[in-house]
């Protein structure tokens, strides 16, 4: 064995072995990448806190209050994002600026750290909102919470991998926390049916994303997207926009993103998804799923193939029509509020699907702004959902919130500026949300997705409408019949509601500081020293 | 003949043999067992290439993993229990494999004899890959350098498949509570359920009586 060694040691003469301090004779130590630590610790904070939570709960399973679970994950998830604070400045100083880490795996530039804030974010208020519901519905445990902590770091990484390979793990440790989630509820049958749906629709997904990146490796030669790029723009790569085999890789990756975005057509699993899923796990997909699936869509296709965008576009901008008409239209059709909500997502899916079309800053920017912006608003709907839907988790037709204004006033005012937020009203972030998006599609000159995406934000107007409509008028017939009690309102999602509620508004009001973030948050390819 | 020649033939009759076996056998377990044949002759065929860590990993993670799960659950399902062959769960696939086993098979025939080692036209974009044991230590490095981030953060997916597997092995407390929405689930659950015990009892009987 140790022969063996030190003949490879003499062999390669190129500098890939390096012949460094022998720890042992005929044994060659090679030159392993540095670790920027300060780089991964915002991923590093969500794993290890995710794992330790794990290991504490095992160890003291009885002794640990629910309580502790959810301070614990809205503590950890908080930590990931004041260690992403340093390397927000670092970043854009001037002088110092975006950097590679480890080996040219992990970008660091605004654009990633802002999607960790927003996904961390948006694991604070699932955490809080689920506090409430693990309680209601009996369910034990720390899952949820560790998977919650597990998925974030999934996503996070999505949103900084410089490698397809790199990303497609943290796609499918996203994915995979996800699918375990959808299932919690194992006395809802239709919990474990949304998991397994979304198990094994996933798994073809991803097996699609997969031959995607061997396509494109096998095109480019490298799995690392700053290469890819570099070679791309080479004048050996710019042949290959003929290249089928490119061409297919591209294909191929589009259908891993659509799907982990719900972009029509290959939105049919979101809908049952959304409905069977536990509804904080369902605010969850809506808000970081989406935002992860987002961000490496971003990074993928505007970053690393910017210059091949005219092959791309045409694809993007039919997804991006599609889910916008479609989900817009087919969620006026619907009866069980959850299953709105979900096809309402597919047509948000398709407004920032508007802002990864146009394949500019402007819109790399929209997008992000787009993604804040519904994080809140979205996790805010769920959250009241949530809370309606009673102990079972089942009580989420129209129906149910008939005469919810008369009942709780505060609750169906706060669903009222949630929804409005959604439908895109002036006042709300939900208007700069779509007023980005569509000036970004405007100044690209491409009219046609503009007057597109408008023409989908007043029919999904017609759904948010709806629900409002069975909020507050109440027919007579309920006087006869009795009214449902009020719900009761856990402490920590009242505090999660307030919370999306009052950041829905304040954007709304002052959106400046955001979109200079947003602006800020520009994605880079930096090549490694 | 040469040494490559003599050992791709033995090699080449053992996967085919296995293959033939594989489909032809009646027990499921002498199936799997002749699966792992066919992968044993593969991976002489990848040492006779020097890729011997394609041929480790055959046998390690194919021979060794990937069977004895077939084999798990072959034995699991109960391996007396005899499927109805006749019939056709998905209408029309029989014609329809033959005639896709034709296109594959020609299609790699006409890749190999007509157009030569290139399919898209396009140089290979990677380096060589290096003889013998070389190969080895040119992936251990890369995994350990270039791809050392994609390699640690495969542990954190390992971890939730664990947590995952943990959650769902445990049993249901209580009934399921959205038996409204879906009249007859519970029934039809439960007579699932009973159906599956019986296999079980039998499977146990079975043993006791060998």
């Amino acid at each position: 064995m140790i022969g063996v060694l030190a003949r490879l040691a003499q062999d390669t003469g190129d500098g890939i072995l390096v012949p460094a301090e022998p720890i042992q004779a005929g044994v060659t130590q090679i030159a392993t990448p540095e670790i920027q630590w300060v780089a991964l610790l915002p991923h590093l904070i969500l794993v290890v806190g995710g794992i330790l939570l794990l290991t504490i709960a095992s160890l003291f399973r009885h002794r640990v209050p629910r309580w502790a679970y959810t301070i614990y994950t809205v503590a950890v998830a908080a930590g990931a994002i004041i260690a992403a604070l340093p390397l927000w400045v670092r970043v854009q100083d001037a002088e110092r600026g975006p950097f590679s880490a480890i080996a040219g795996a992990l970008g660091v530039d605004g654009f990633s750290i802002f999607i960790t804030v927003i996904i961390c974010a948006g694991v604070i208020l699932t955490a809080l909102l689920a506090d409430g519901y693990l309680k209601r519905e009996g369910i034990d445990g720390p899952e949820l919470f560790v998977l919650l902590l597990l998925a974030a770091s999934g996503g996070t990484i999505m949103a900084s991998a410089n490698d397809l390979i790199v990303l497609f793990l943290g796609l499918e440790i996203l994915s995979i926390s996800v699918y375990v989630m959808a299932a919690m509820h194992a006395r809802r049958f239709t919990s474990l049916e949304a998991g397994m749906k979304y198990f094994i629709l996933g798994a073809f997904s991803s097996a699609f994303f997969l031959y995607g990146i061997a396509l494109v490796y096998g095109a480019s030669g490298s799995t690392n997207m700053i290469r890819i790029n570099q070679y791309l723009a080479s004048p050996t790569g710019v042949v290959l926009s003929e290249n089928g085999l490119l061409l297919g890789g591209f294909a191929l990756l589009l259908v891993g993103f659509g799907f982990k975005v719900a972009a029509v057509p290959f939105h049919a699993w979101a809908p049952d998804v959304y409905q069977g899923a536990p509804t904080p796990v369902t605010a969850f997909m809506a808000s970081a799923v989406k935002a992860g699936g987002f961000a490496a869509m971003l990074r993928v296709f505007v970053l690393t193939f910017g210059t091949f965008s005219g092959d791309w576009q045409p694809v993007v901008f039919a997804l991006a029509v599609l889910s916008l008409l479609v989900g817009s239209v087919l969620a006026i059709v619907q009866t069980n509020v959850k299953r709105m909500l979900a096809y309402s997502s597919i047509a948000h899916a398709g407004f920032i699907l508007v802002g990864v079309e146009v394949a500019t800053e402007q819109g790399t920017a929209a997008a992000l702004f787009y993604l804040a912006a519904y994080t809140f608003m979205v996790v805010g709907s769920f959250a009241v959902i949530t809370v309606v839907g009673r102990k079972g988790d089942g009580h989420h037709e129209l129906s149910d919130y008939r005469g919810l204004a008369r009942r709780q006033p505060v609750l169906a005012f706060v669903f009222t500026i949630l929804l409005l937020a959604q439908a895109g009203v002036p006042f709300t972030a939900g208007f700069f949300a779509k007023f980005y998006v569509i000036s970004a599609a405007v100044d690209a000159e491409n009219y046609s997705l503009a007057i597109i995406a408008m023409v989908s934000a007043v029919i999904a107007a017609f759904l948010y409408l709806r629900i409002m409509i069975s909020m507050y008028m109440s027919t007579d017939s309920e006087a006869v019949t009795g009214e449902p009690d009020r719900v009761p309102v856990p402490l920590a999602a009242g505090i999660a509601l307030f919370v999306a509620c009052v950041v829905t508004v304040v954007i709304g009001f002052v959106p400046g500081p955001i979109t200079d973030l947003a602006n800020d948050a520009v994605p880079f390819l930096v090549q490694v020293g | 003949m040469s040494v490559e020649s003599v050992v791709f033939v033995i090699a080449g009759s053992i996967c085919i043999v296995g293959a033939l076996g594989t489909v032809l056998f009646r027990n499921p377990v002498h199936n799997a067992l002749s699966l792992v044949a066919t992968l044993f002759g593969v991976a002489v065929i990848f040492i006779a290439q020097d890729a011997h860590l394609l041929a480790a990993i055959q046998v390690i993670v194919y021979a060794g993993a990937i069977v004895v799960l077939f084999l798990f659950v072959i034995m699991l399902l109960g391996v007396d229990r005899t499927e109805k062959l006749g019939i056709d769960p998905l209408g029309g696939q029989r014609p329809l494999a033959v005639v896709a086993a034709v296109a594959l098979l020609g299609l790699s025939l006409t890749v190999l004899l007509a157009v030569g080692s290139t399919v898209t036209g396009q140089e290979a974009a990677t380096g060589d890959p290096g003889e013998g044991a070389e190969n080895i230590a040119k992936l251990g490095e890369v995994l350990f350098t270039e791809y050392v981030l994609a390699f640690e953060v495969t542990a954190v997916l390992l971890t939730i498949a664990v947590v995952g597997a943990v959650m769902f092995s445990r049993q249901r407390k209580a009934d399921l509570i959205d038996e409204e929405e879906f009249p007859g689930l519970e029934a039809l659950l439960a007579e699932t359920e009973d159906e599956t015990e019986d296999d079980t009892e039998a499977e146990s009987e079975g043993v006791e009586a060998t």
